[in-house]
């Protein structure tokens, strides 16, 4: 068999009947990642012993009724895990082998039986768009491998569209879950800020930062969203309600839906064939009875310089840790105290991380702090209110996830032209609302597109639910890469 | 030309909650390096500050009893620096709303009276420890994240001798509110100081200099009263003060230049994203007020007025919580006020600091200090013999009626049996007798160190007077 031909549910029956064993899938899994990682690259860590040894516990205990029992999954590698080396593909933590403690959603995987294949490459400490930044590896598109993946969550994206993994884990601060599902044909899910517990995940941007799935069905995605959301009282930001059944919100019904399209999303920048799959997919919508209008959200201008300057202003802070004085890089040079933290910084970030770090060291510094930051954070209110009124008329807002297909490598040079490829997604983490990715088409080339779907905060299950209703009246999600184990 | 000293104190203050204001981990002092640690004490990736309430309680409960009003919402602050006993490389506190605002207390000098302003109290975490060695430096991180007030008085101090009694008045305030040790000596209470002279009657403020390293309060006063010539000096001579920070040295009793301040460091504030605003409603913040124990200016009051202590006496008792509880339970069990501050402010306190020891230290309680002042009121032992008594309670505690029995310490008044030991000590000593006669008034009281002697101190001295007096007349 193939993981790839097969959903959640399925493998769960197949379980439960004695059809397969977690171990079998286990091997699956192993089996794949030793075919196609040579070519897709994204695995940082394989974990080949301790996955075996969860699957065989999971067979004898036959502990088949946990939500995500035996299910072959991979971490993005700035999620920590207990006795296992995280290192947010960066030099500064190559050699942090033991975080101590296992990040939030790592217990809850555990707890849910999934059986972690290890940890997958990543922008270094999520900074970027196409996994290019990683200091470790090129991940490859599984669709053609002259392609990028997406980033940050490159690695994630790869293990699961290539087959190597049923679901993987991502983090997304700027669209950086949605981007990569976007141009591997999966679905992936930013959840609402505070859905998910940030604890053990390793800090980009604190105020925008969220942990989500990437899978390749909704049902799937669902699934482990139920599994991974819930409050923690380990992060004070994280929400303290109860996790609706993401399952049950899975009807194919969307009538008298009412979709928002802002104007900015279908824009300059979108590329045509972007802007073709979106007018098919409303069309699809107005077929199944929803309807749609255009509409104006007029800060979304200033999203891009909005998060520029939050995000990168947060990052020089979360990143000021990484100095040598207790774990990670310290440099053998430094010759004084100060040297040490110098040498030791040089020396374990790489080009984008010191560019962020800088810009955002610059505008928290004197009277920028009130100009830029502050400025920014009220720009970041207008675009929440923005949004706040779509939603006062609308249920839900569609429109593409990224402004073109996958890049090929080396292609976006220029950062500016990179920042750009996130303009469609970061308004969502600046508002801190729910925005998932589905597929929805290929270009000539080949190359999958994703349809962006942004809801109201906490309403997953709507997003959902319209996600689910379009997958099933399509075909874009039985679609094969080329890398992605589709013989039998 | 005649100048007005302006002082103004930074006061931080550690408060003893059971963990630590972000994390987990126990608050103590004095354990082992980097014991009470975990992975967020460290600023290890991924992990996140959770506020401890029982931090943001301690915190308004010092700020309510110093009179500051307390905000409705307050957020927390990164302040960020380099340094390696800061693990996050920026530590939580609160720049633009403190929890409490616009506080005072009240202190006297020399007989005058004088309301001091508090700006602000705000809440923040400490850093860990540096130990400098030969060619490295080693971290403990223990005390990193351990809750902390910082406590900022207006610039309303005009002496060295009013701050050294504004730290006095807040150190016991806080002391009896109960959320902080408020011990220098272990850094649980640590002082700087700003300090600028203008010329009398200018309404503007002079260039201030900071001092620091001020490791008791009376280095904070001597400290200040050097700073004061120093100013004064450069001043007259038509000099300016420079803005810079200064180091008091123990040695000389001087300041020393640590380092001139350049242009405001700048921490580059911002609200910290992973602790959601605090807010205070009206409940919450009159359930803590009704926490706080009466105060020692109350306590003093009422000493005054209702126990007929003097100023003084009252002023000296109340200056620790410890001691008006211990003082208060013993004058609840019939013991007569004066006598019990007497015991207290005498043997006992010269006790304390001989030992270095604290009230609590001691085996004495209040019912024995009670008990043992009613054997003396009531003639069961003399004063004399109730010093030896004390002595015994201090070391050992108990009951003071065994130990007057034990050690056979009852007052002899039987009149019989002092007539007998006086008479043996008239029949030899003849020649005291006569300079009696003569006038010399020394010579009876040598006659009753002898009665003494003879009953091992044991005669009721009331009546070995008298009888003496009359045994010798009948001479």
């Amino acid at each position: 068999m193939s993981l790839y031909n097969y959903t959640i549910k399925q493998v769960e029956t197949m379980l439960k009947n004695k059809e397969i064993s977690a171990e079998e899938l286990a091997n699956q899994s192993l089996g794949q990642i030793k075919a196609v990682d040579e070519d897709v690259q994204a695995f940082l860590t394989v974990t080949e012993e301790d996955a075996l040894q969860k699957a065989q516990a999971i067979d004898e205990e036959a502990a088949y009724d946990a939500p995500l029992a035996g299910i072959p999954a991979a971490i993005k590698d700035n999620i920590v895990t207990n006795g296992v080396p995280t290192t947010a593909a960066s030099r500064m933590l190559e050699n942090f082998t033991d975080p101590l403690y296992n990040a939030a959603v790592v217990e809850k995987l555990q707890a849910a039986r999934a059986v972690s294949m290890g940890k997958v490459n990543l922008d270094e400490f999520a900074m970027g768009s196409s996994t290019e930044t990683s200091a470790f590896k090129k991940t490859t598109n599984p669709w053609n491998k002259d392609y990028v993946p997406g980033g940050s969550s490159g690695g994630s994206a790869a293990s699961v569209a290539s087959g190597e993994v049923m679901f993987s884990l991502g983090t997304d601060t700027g669209g950086s879950i949605r981007q990569p599902a976007s141009f591997t044909g999966l679905v992936g899910m930013k959840p609402t800020y505070g859905l998910v517990s940030r604890y053990g995940v390793i800090a980009f941007a604190s105020s925008l930062d969220q942990v989500g799935p990437l899978t390749r069905t909704v049902e799937d995605n669902a699934r482990v969203l139920e599994v991974i959301a819930g409050v923690d009282e380990r992060d004070a930001t994280s929400r303290d309600a109860a996790v609706p059944s993401y399952r049950e919100a899975l009807q194919e019904n969307v009538k008298g839906l009412k979709i928002a399209v802002p104007k900015q999303f279908l824009g300059e920048g979108v590329s045509s064939d972007v802007r073709e799959s979106v007018e098919n997919a409303l069309k699809m919508f107005e077929l199944l009875g929803a309807s749609w209008e255009e509409v104006n959200l007029p800060h979304l201008a200033y999203a891009d310089a909005t998060y520029s300057v939050i995000s990168s202003g947060e990052a020089a802070s979360s990143l000021a840790r990484y100095d040598g004085v207790r774990y990670g890089h310290r440099s053998e040079q430094a010759t004084d105290m100060i040297d040490m933290y110098k040498q030791s910084r040089t020396e374990g970030f790489g080009e984008e991380v010191k560019r962020r770090l800088l810009f955002g060291t610059t505008v928290l510094t004197g009277e920028r702090n009130e100009t830029f930051f502050r400025q920014a954070q009220k720009v970041r209110t207008l675009i929440g209110n923005d949004f706040e009124a779509a939603f006062n008329q609308y249920d839900i807002i569609v429109g593409p996830t990224t402004p073109t297909a996958a890049f090929k490598f080396n292609e976006k040079v220029d950062p500016l032209t990179m920042y750009m490829n996130d303009m469609l997604t970061v308004p969502a983490n600046l508002a801190g609302l729910p925005a998932l990715s589905i597929p929805s088409g290929y270009t000539e080339l080949g190359l999958p597109l994703g349809l962006q779907l942004i809801g109201k905060h906490f309403d997953e299950e709507l997003l959902y639910r319209v996600a689910y209703t379009f997958e099933q009246a399509t075909n874009h999600h039985k679609k094969r890469p080329s890398n992605g184990g589709t013989q039998e | 030309m005649n100048f007005e000293t302006v002082i103004g104190l930074e006061v931080h203050v550690e408060l003893k909650t059971k963990s630590k204001i972000f994390s987990s981990s126990p608050n103590a002092f004095g354990d082992h390096p980097n014991e009470n640690i975990n992975p967020k004490d460290l600023g290890f990736p991924g992990t996140l500050p959770v506020l401890n309430e029982e931090a943001v309680n301690y915190g308004m409960k010092a700020a309510l009893a110093l009179n500051c009003d307390i905000a409705s919402e307050t957020v927390f602050d990164r302040k960020h620096y380099f340094y390696p006993d800061n693990s996050a490389a920026y530590q939580i506190s609160q720049d633009e709303q403190p929890i409490g605002e616009n506080g005072w207390i009240d202190i006297e000098v020399n007989g005058e009276k004088k309301k001091i302003g508090i700006e602000r109290i705000h809440l923040e975490e400490d850093a860990g420890k540096l130990t400098h060695g030969a060619d490295s430096s080693l971290v403990d991180y223990n005390r990193q994240g351990t809750p902390l007030i910082e406590i900022v008085s207006e610039a309303d101090i005009r002496s060295p001798e009013e701050a050294y009694a504004y730290l006095e008045k807040l150190k016991s305030i806080i002391q009896y509110t109960g959320v902080s040790d408020v011990r220098m000596e272990e850094g649980s209470l640590r002082c700087d100081a700003n300090i600028s002279l203008r010329p009398e009657g200018q309404e503007e403020f002079g260039t201030k200099t900071e001092l620091k390293n001020l490791n008791s309060f009376a280095f904070v006063k001597s400290g200040l009263e050097h700073e004061v010539e120093r100013q004064t000096e450069i001043l007259s001579d038509g000099g300016t003060i420079e803005q810079e920070t200064r180091r008091y040295d123990e040695k000389s009793k001087k300041t020393v230049l640590m380092r001139v301040k350049g242009s405001a460091d700048d921490y580059r504030f911002f609200t910290d994203p992973d602790i959601v605003p605090l807010y205070i409603d009206e409940a919450w913040k009159e359930k803590i007020r009704a926490e706080i124990p009466e105060l020692p200016d109350a306590r003093m009051s009422r000493y005054i007025e209702e126990l007929d202590l003097s100023a003084y006496d009252a002023g000296v008792i109340t200056s620790t919580k410890e001691m008006a509880d211990f003082f208060e339970k013993t004058v609840n069990l019939n013991a007569d006020a004066k006598q019990a501050a007497n015991w207290l402010m005498g043997d006992l306190s010269a006790h304390l600091n001989k030992q270095g020891l604290e009230l609590h230290d001691l085996a004495i309680t209040p019912e024995g200090l009670a008990k043992m002042i009613n054997l003396v009121k009531d003639g069961t032992i003399s004063s004399k013999i109730a010093k030896k008594v004390f002595a015994e309670l201090l070391e050992n505690g108990g009951d003071p009626e065994k130990i007057v029995k034990e050690k056979g310490l009852v007052q002899i008044s039987d009149e019989g049996q002092l007539k007998e030991v006086i008479t043996q000590v008239l029949d030899e000593n003849e020649q005291s007798i006569a300079d009696y006669k003569d006038g010399k008034g020394r010579a009876l009281g040598f006659l009753v160190g002898q009665v003494m002697k003879a009953t091992k101190g044991q005669a009721n001295p009331q009546m070995a007077n008298k009888i003496l007096e009359e045994e010798i007349n009948k001479r």
